[in-house]
């Protein structure tokens, strides 16, 4: 294992407070630059390349596409990569590769997404922030960390801020563990999307539009299942919802702690879920995005939430204001102008033909948490007819196995 | 006399004689390392005030290129002797080991010099016999693929601001640059060079193996004539005639994109050809951009992959507020001719290669879009 250690050069000061248009890299700057990248394409496998402490301004992204290497920096608040102002390309730090460790660094700023991991097995983030610093925008990047088609992934103690779209992200991946990480003040917190195998565990996800979500889309390349979501402070997640329309994001009301979109065999159990304004727990299916069109999803897609098992969570408060329009007034119509919605709301569209062992069996929903209340706000009638749900969804499904991660 | 000494003579005698117009240094092929200069590899040659090919060097041209802020491109390909590329329909040409594709992008100068340079959509005209004039040339970086025994490398070298040579720049460059459009408006843009790195971004084409490979020297692409010095030929026959490629079939049988500004070819050839290749290379089934279920490339037949009334995956801002990636009869409602116009890195496509917009492409695919019928019925 090789170590290279960087020279460590000048700090460069960031710019003062204003929000006008950066000051362009300083010379220090464009040259650790070129150093940087150059590392980056003259890796071998095993090198761990280092970053001492100090803020780093780059203009345009990195890129590593080397596996078996390590970059690490001095700690989330000490090595700073800084994008702002970046001119060319969408990511801070693009990455096709596997066996690779990213820690202990920040990412700021990037004019995309922070960092990005296209394709890869056997990925680790430890310890890093990846943050807009000028709070929730919609021109901010979407994705603040992003590993994509990727294989045993490990996300821990990182930190995700002001994304616009989600904060940690896993998208079309296989064997993940995301925990003991703080998603703030993104649209999404936390999402796994079309992705097989993850426990998210012992986050914290406060100050987003949507705390947790766990979606699946169409047309994509693999359909996700089996999510245990558990021991997780999911709480006052109230910002309204700064994502570009068009994305599926957009469609999660601001007030939402943990979102299941048309995703199978999800577990959400030993949460603290309190004060989303909109529910703490939202089942809904594709047809809530207003995306459901003739054309445009593939017709082997399952927009259905089913085996979704919800157990021993604490809930305290919200579900008292509700975003938009449609679930104002239907808080208002059911619960009066100081009630507030139950814990857990479901929009009711259901598979009418669903069958389990060749019988038909209803939507695959289980409830054992108490006297926690479920609304099923009737979304198939326009919210004509809406009612708690009662007994029906008291039930026991299997529970998932804790994922293992393939690692030495 | 000592080897060093008689080395020195020798080199000094080979260069008396280049310089006396005697045979130049042959092309020289590095099995390994980086070199410095382009002039190491001996492909091009720079003398009275003319860019020409070395022996051996064949300049191409493709049917509809890349889009890359308006340069022009001259591209050549050359191979060790007794060695050629096997033909195959639909991907990239098999090339032996030691070929070495070359791309140099210049720009016309504006009168007006400085950093002022012409954008057009002209291709690049053939390479004449006395090699290409550079007077009023800006020569500004040529990028080299070359075959080695364990794949493809690619090295980005920049041209210096004597035009004399260009120096290898692994981590990329960016300087800026002004067009000047054909209407007379200017604009400054910042021209960026790719690093070695982000080449794979495009031609990692099979993004899972991670191996780079040209995306020009397909068959539907070169399937067009060029001008070599005796009249206009086939380049795939060229290719053949001179050993370069083997197993070509008949021509009739060889497919061909469109020119994209033959307005008088059909304009779902042309916005097809030119989808092809600016966004083909990323938006395939294996390429890095299968992450978002569009798919851009020639083999795409499938309306809903083409991304008819399919709704974004991870666009972010770069949906520009809209809610599907092509609305039939719409353009101004559709995300892809929303990225292809913009030029904000957040939210551009091609999210790598240019920093300006193409306004002749951009046009092409929003009257491609107002054409397509059909509508996006939402449920």
């Amino acid at each position: 294992m090789r170590r290279i250690l960087l020279p460590a050069v000048t700090m460069s000061l960031l710019a003062g407070c204003q929000p006008s248009a950066p000051p362009p890299p300083s010379s220090a700057d464009v040259a650790f630059q070129k150093k940087l990248q150059e590392q980056l394409i003259d890796a071998k496998p095993g090198d761990v390349i280092e970053i001492p402490a100090g803020t780093y301004r780059f203009d345009r992204s990195l890129s590593l596409r080397t596996s078996g290497v390590t970059i690490r920096g001095a700690g989330m608040d000490k090595t700073i990569l800084s994008f702002k102002g970046q001119v060319s390309g969408a990511e801070g730090l693009l990455v096709n590769a596997s066996d690779f460790t990213l820690e202990h660094l920040a990412i700021e700023d990037s004019k995309g997404d922070g960092l990005k991991i296209n394709e890869g097995e056997n990925i680790t983030i430890r310890g890093v922030r990846v943050e807009w610093t000028g709070g929730p925008k919609t021109t901010n990047g979407a994705y603040g960390i992003y590993p994509v088609k990727t294989r045993n992934v490990l996300i821990e103690d990182s930190v995700a801020i002001g994304a616009s779209d989600a904060g940690i992200y896993v998208g079309q991946s296989q064997n993940i563990v995301l925990r003991r990480s703080r998603a703030e003040r993104n649209v999404a917190g936390i999402e796994i999307e079309n992705s097989t195998n993850a426990d998210v565990y012992e986050n914290i996800a406060t100050g987003n539009t949507g705390g947790i979500l766990v979606f699946n889309m169409p047309n994509l390349s693999q359909a996700g299942h089996s999510t245990r979501v558990f021991k997780n402070r999911v709480f006052g997640n109230n910002t309204g919802n700064f994502a570009a329309k068009g994305a599926a994001v957009a469609s999660v009301p601001a007030g939402s702690g943990v979102v299941i979109n048309s995703n199978d065999r999800v577990e959400i159990f030993d949460n603290d879920i309190a004060d989303n304004q909109t529910a703490n727990i939202i089942i809904s299916s594709y047809f809530s995005t207003n995306y459901m069109n003739k054309s445009g999803v593939e017709k082997t897609f399952d927009p259905y939430p089913e085996d979704i098992y919800i157990y021993g969570n604490r809930f305290k408060g919200g579900g008292d204001s509700p975003d938009g329009m449609d679930l104002k007034a239907l808080k208002v119509a059911m619960y009066g102008l100081n009630g507030r919605f139950p814990d857990i709301l479901w929009d009711g569209f259901l598979n009418k033909d669903r069958k389990v062992d060749g019988k038909p069996a209803g939507p695959g929903i289980c409830i054992d948490n108490g006297d926690v209340k479920v609304l099923n706000a009737d979304g198939p009638h326009d919210y004509g007819n809406p009612a708690e749900v009662g007994a029906e969804f008291r039930c026991d499904l299997a529970k998932l196995a804790p994922v293992e991660l393939a690692r030495p | 006399m000592h080897a060093w000494t008689l080395r020195c003579a020798l080199l000094l005698v080979l260069a008396l004689l280049a310089a006396c117009g005697g045979a130049p240094t042959p092309v020289q092929f590095h099995a390994s390392g980086n070199p410095e200069k382009l002039s190491d590899w001996h492909l091009l040659r720079i003398a009275d005030g003319r860019l020409s090919l070395n022996a051996g060097v064949v300049p191409y041209d493709l049917n509809t290129p890349l889009f890359s802020d308006y340069a022009h491109k001259l591209r050549t390909v050359w191979m060790p002797a007794g060695s050629a590329a096997k033909f195959d329909a639909e991907r990239t040409f098999d090339f032996p080991v030691g070929t070495i594709i070359s791309k140099t992008f210049y720009y016309p100068r504006a009168a007006t010099g400085g950093d002022v340079v012409l954008a057009d959509d002209l291709s690049a005209p053939p390479v004449p016999a006395g090699g290409m004039p550079l007077a009023g040339v800006r020569l500004v970086e040529t990028r080299l693929l070359v075959r080695r025994e364990e794949g493809w490398l690619a090295l980005p070298y920049v041209w210096n601001a004597e035009q004399t040579d260009a120096v290898l720049s692994r981590a990329g460059d960016e300087f800026p640059l002004e067009l000047q459009r054909e209407d007379g408006r200017r604009e400054g843009f910042t021209y960026v060079v790719p690093n070695a790195n982000q080449c794979a971004g495009c031609h990692a084409t099979d993004n899972r193996a991670r191996r780079i490979e040209p995306i020009g020297p397909k068959a539907r692409h070169l399937n067009r004539a060029y001008d070599y010095g005796n009249g206009a030929e086939n380049q795939l026959e060229h290719l053949q005639r001179v050993g370069y490629l083997r197993d070509l079939p008949a021509l009739a049988q060889v497919a061909r994109n469109t020119d994209w500004r033959d307005a008088k070819q059909p304009l779902e050839q042309r916005a097809r050809a030119y989808l092809d290749i600016n966004c083909g290379h990323c938006h395939n089934p294996s390429g890095p951009a299968n992450t978002s279920g569009l798919m851009l490339d020639s083999a795409t037949r499938d309306t809903l992959r083409l991304g008819l009334c399919k709704p974004p995956v991870a666009a972010g801002q770069g949906t520009g507020d809209h809610i599907f990636d092509i609305v039939p009869g719409k353009p101004a409602e559709s995300i892809l001719a929303y990225r292809m116009a913009s030029t904000d890195p957040g939210a551009m496509m091609p999210e790598l290669g240019r920093g300006t917009r193409h306004d002749a492409g951009v046009a092409l695919i929003e009257a491609w879009i107002a054409s397509l019928p059909g509508q996006c019925d939402l449920l």
